[in-house]
């Protein structure tokens, strides 16, 4: 950032106006580059290959994680500056060029600074391996090629500016896909080299990222496919089949997603089945909270109570420790703790039904820090253990070690059925006539009473079922983890299963699923960036409410005139029934 | 008798008497307007009525019930509903929903029914969407029922207003400036389908209206309000004539700059108009 500052001054002061956008954008390009090095990112992205070099015939690999972050903030200047260039192709690229080659500059400046002083006391990441990285491993004496490979880059991103919108979208598709795919390469090969694909496995994944084959292949095929998306518009067609053709179409691809899903743990492992367990769990809170939050519009930050709950009237109810109370089964134990969970959300629903907006915030925020502050109290010592909490929760099926179902393999499978029942039943309730009173509520409070709907019953049944559901996901956690401390139940669960609800998109079901993977299930993989995790926490959640306000996936609206009109079904055929099967599972 | 009445109804908002004793009989059947200049009162006493101010003297009583002390959904539950001056659509429904959210004191399958996707809900299901098709075509939205209520054009957002209303099935339907912003040939086809609501449905009407030409041709009674006071009551013709109402709108002629000026101009007391007291009810 102290190398970006003095160009910052030259710049502005000794060119004129039609290259200032360009200069502009060269700039932030140069300070995001920058700060990505000095902080430390792009040196731990680099030990992540997204595209291996072994069919180049080179040792390492072709392109890192961490050369991928600078390349992309070369394309983004480069092509930000193009756009905003003031007309004609020429201009665009000599734009894109300016805009890649402030942005090398400013690397190039970083490496000379970091070998003439000595920096690393004060940004311990700037070391010689990064600067050797930024040189291409040419060490000082390369120092200038981060501004060709800027100006590069620049005028390349600056010629995709020129090409179509579609063919941009595709390509940015099929960039995506390298990256994401390089990321997860692992988890494609290893289920690969164990079945009949071992080959076709070898030949796209190399061990770590993809191989050179692959990436093409890859890019090729995503451009492809979002290409013929984009002509056949393939998902509109689905929308509006008639509801018999539709499910013949769409049942393959859910059988086969089902089985996907069936054999994970198995050819994946056990971490990765855990991964998936978590982010099950909070897929169950995120469907309870979105009934309040996202249909009702009532904002819970204290959503975290009903999970305690759950997981608390599991463990009291099961626990084979002294706290136990009952010595039941897991079984017999989870509608209970539901039940339990959804008298407290009626309980914590009755004094703030007359709070709107920000004051409600405030007062479930007060809620929750009431039940995680209970928990771990002496005063409830006796009966929840305070900080010790409740062990020895048993596990759901108690099964010989060694078998099937052993270990996390039983939790995965339970929190999915879970989390697939919740979604199941959340997607019927959305299309219900509560669930239109919800979304009224949500709209117009005032209007929606004036038009007949009891607010207190229609604002305590979502309460109630969005406890409901989260209490499941608590139980079921008390059957995961075999225990519960006061400890699990933070503020930041909470504010976390209100992020993941805004990220996917208010409202949705799909959305919360999105969300939960995304927020949840990410950082989980990425363990390795852990250090970075808020940071990258917070940047998502800004570029969200920045650019897509409404969510990955918004909730989409239900063709329910045109659909029927098409269908002419008999009266007695529901249209909406086939619709929820279709998607529930 | 008749089917709404109001007894001495007084509504105050701190020193400001927005209702001052109003007494209103409105027989089943007619359809009234209530007319007066900016800050008469007209939409206060339309918000006594659905039940969104509670008032502070006097009582209103729909077909024989006592409604002053009930709750909005009490009163809309015993067939009185309403249209907004300032469109209050759920922005975020498509239109057909909008209708549909109508019905909703009309459905009564419960929600683990819905869940459990009985018999039972799916025949009401398909019922309420025929009846929300009907309502759209009725109101002249057919075609549009999936587009989202908010991206409407005007025109279509009142209609869709309307039809969601009627989706209530009201006995008596409070119209707020139901052609505020149209131009003459939709003022004149709305004029019409409102006729068409009491002649052909049957509901009572109620209407807040500042266009002269609209209120004369339709109504069978009007009201005049004036500083929350009922200034006139009678025909068209009547009020046409009413000395009182020609001074309350176009001021005395004596006191008098502007003759054609509107008559909230040039009383300060009232410059709370009735859109900011919708707005204080929504927040």
């Amino acid at each position: 950032m102290n190398v970006a500052a003095p160009t910052t001054g030259a710049g502005s002061s000794t060119v004129r106006s039609p290259w200032r956008p360009a200069i502009r954008t060269g700039l932030l390009g140069a300070l995001v580059s920058v700060y990505l090095c000095v902080v430390g990112i792009v040196p731990i992205f680099n030990q992540r290959p997204l595209v291996a070099g072994g069919m180049l015939g080179m040792s390492g690999p072709l392109i890192s994680l961490g050369q991928t972050a600078l390349l992309l903030t070369f394309l983004g200047a480069g092509f930000l500056a193009a756009r905003r260039a003031p007309s004609g192709r020429r201009q665009a690229v000599a734009a894109g060029v300016i805009a890649g080659t402030i942005s090398g500059v400013a690397l190039s400046a970083l490496v000379l600074i970091g070998n003439a002083i000595e920096i690393r006391n004060v940004l311990l990441n700037a070391s010689p391996a990064l600067y050797n990285l930024l040189t291409f491993n040419n060490g000082v004496a390369g120092f200038w090629l981060p501004i060709v490979f800027g100006a590069g880059i620049g005028g390349l991103a600056a010629g995709l500016s020129l090409l179509g919108p579609k063919l941009q979208r595709s390509l940015f598709v099929g960039l995506l896909s390298v990256v994401v795919l390089g990321l997860f390469a692992g988890l494609v090969r290893t289920p690969m080299l164990t079945s009949p694909l071992a080959d076709l496995g070898r030949l796209l994944f190399a061990e770590e990222g993809l191989t050179v084959f692959g990436a093409v292949l890859f890019v090729a095929l995503a451009v492809g496919l979002h290409q013929l998306q984009r002509t056949y518009r393939i998902d509109r067609r689905i929308a509006l089949m008639p509801a018999d053709r539709r499910r013949t179409v769409l049942a393959p691809a859910v059988i086969v997603l089902a089985l996907m899903i069936l054999v994970l743990p198995e050819s994946l492992g056990s971490f990765f089945a855990q991964v998936i367990a978590i982010v099950a769990l909070y897929v169950m809170m995120g469907l309870g909270l979105n009934i309040t939050l996202g249909l009702a519009g009532l904002l819970d930050l204290g959503f975290v109570a009903f999970f305690a709950v759950g997981a608390y009237t599991v463990g009291l109810l099961t626990s084979t420790a002294e706290l136990g109370i009952a010595d039941w089964s897991f079984w017999a134990a989870v509608p209970v703790a539901v039940l339990v969970a959804m008298a407290f959300g009626a309980f914590f629903g009755l004094p703030i039904l007359g709070i709107r907006g920000d004051y409600l915030a405030i007062a479930t925020l007060g809620f929750g820090e009431i039940i995680r502050i209970l928990a771990g109290s002496d005063l409830l010592k006796g009966l929840l253990g305070g900080p010790q909490g409740i062990i020895n929760i048993p596990k759901p099926f108690d099964v010989p070690p060694g078998s099937f179902l052993a270990g996390p393999n039983q939790i995965y499978y339970i929190a999915l059925i879970g989390a697939a029942l919740i979604a199941f039943i959340a997607f019927r309730l959305r299309g219900s006539r509560l669930g239109r009173a919800w979304l009224a509520i949500r709209e117009d409070e005032d209007v929606a009473e004036a038009i007949g709907i009891n607010l207190v019953q229609t604002k305590l049944l979502a309460y109630m079922l969005g406890a409901a559901f989260a209490g499941l996901g608590g139980a079921v956690f008390a059957g995961l983890v075999g225990s519960i401390f006061a400890s699990s139940i933070e503020l930041f669960v909470s504010i976390n299963v209100a992020s993941l609800i805004i990220v996917g998109g208010m409202g949705s079901i799909p959305g919360v699923i999105v969300g939960a993977i995304f927020l949840i299930g990410l950082p989980e993989l990425f363990r390795e960036f852990s250090e970075y995790r808020f940071l990258f926490y917070g940047i998502a959640l800004i570029a969200m409410m920045r650019f897509r306000p409404e969510g990955l996936l918004p909730s989409r609206i239900t063709l329910r005139e045109l659909q029927v009109a098409e269908n002419e079904e008999p009266p007695g055929g529901a249209v909406g029934g086939v619709v929820a099967e279709a998607e529930a599972t | 008798m008749a089917l709404l009445t109001a007894e001495n109804v007084t509504k105050r908002f701190g020193g400001l008497v927005a209702v001052n004793k109003l007494n209103f009989k409105l027989e089943q059947g007619t359809i009234a307007s209530v007319i007066g200049p900016n800050g008469a009162g007209k939409t206060t006493f339309f918000n006594c009525i659905a039940g969104f101010y509670h008032v502070d003297e006097g009582t209103i009583d729909f077909d024989g019930t006592k409604i002053n002390t009930l709750r909005p959904d009490q009163i809309a539950r015993l067939g009185v509903n309403r249209t907004y001056q300032n469109i209050r659509l759920f922005a975020n429904m498509t239109a057909i929903e909008n209708v549909l959210v109508g019905q909703h004191r009309h459905l009564h399958s419960p929600w683990i029914a819905a869940v459990l996707n009985l018999p039972g809900t799916r025949s009401e299901e398909t019922m309420a969407l025929d009846e929300a098709r009907r309502l759209l075509r009725y109101v002249g939205l057919q075609g549009r029922g999936d587009v989202l209520a908010g991206k409407l054009p005007y025109g279509d957002q009142r209609r869709l207003e309307v039809g969601r209303a009627l989706a209530t099935k009201p006995r008596l339907l409070l119209l707020d400036e139901p052609t505020a912003g149209m131009n003459p040939i939709e003022k004149q086809q709305m004029t019409e389908f409102i006729r068409g609501l009491r002649d052909d449905l049957g509901i009572t009407i109620l209407l807040i209206e500042h266009e002269m030409r609209v209120v004369m041709g339709i109504s069978e009674r009007i009201t005049v309000l004036n500083y929350g006071e009922k200034l006139a009551e009678g025909t068209p013709h009547e009020i046409q004539t009413n000395p009182l109402v020609i001074e309350a709108y176009l001021g005395r002629s004596k006191e008098s700059e502007t003759p054609g000026g509107a008559a909230s101009a040039g009383k300060p007391a009232s410059a709370e108009g009735p859109s900011s007291m919708a707005g204080a009810a929504g927040s």
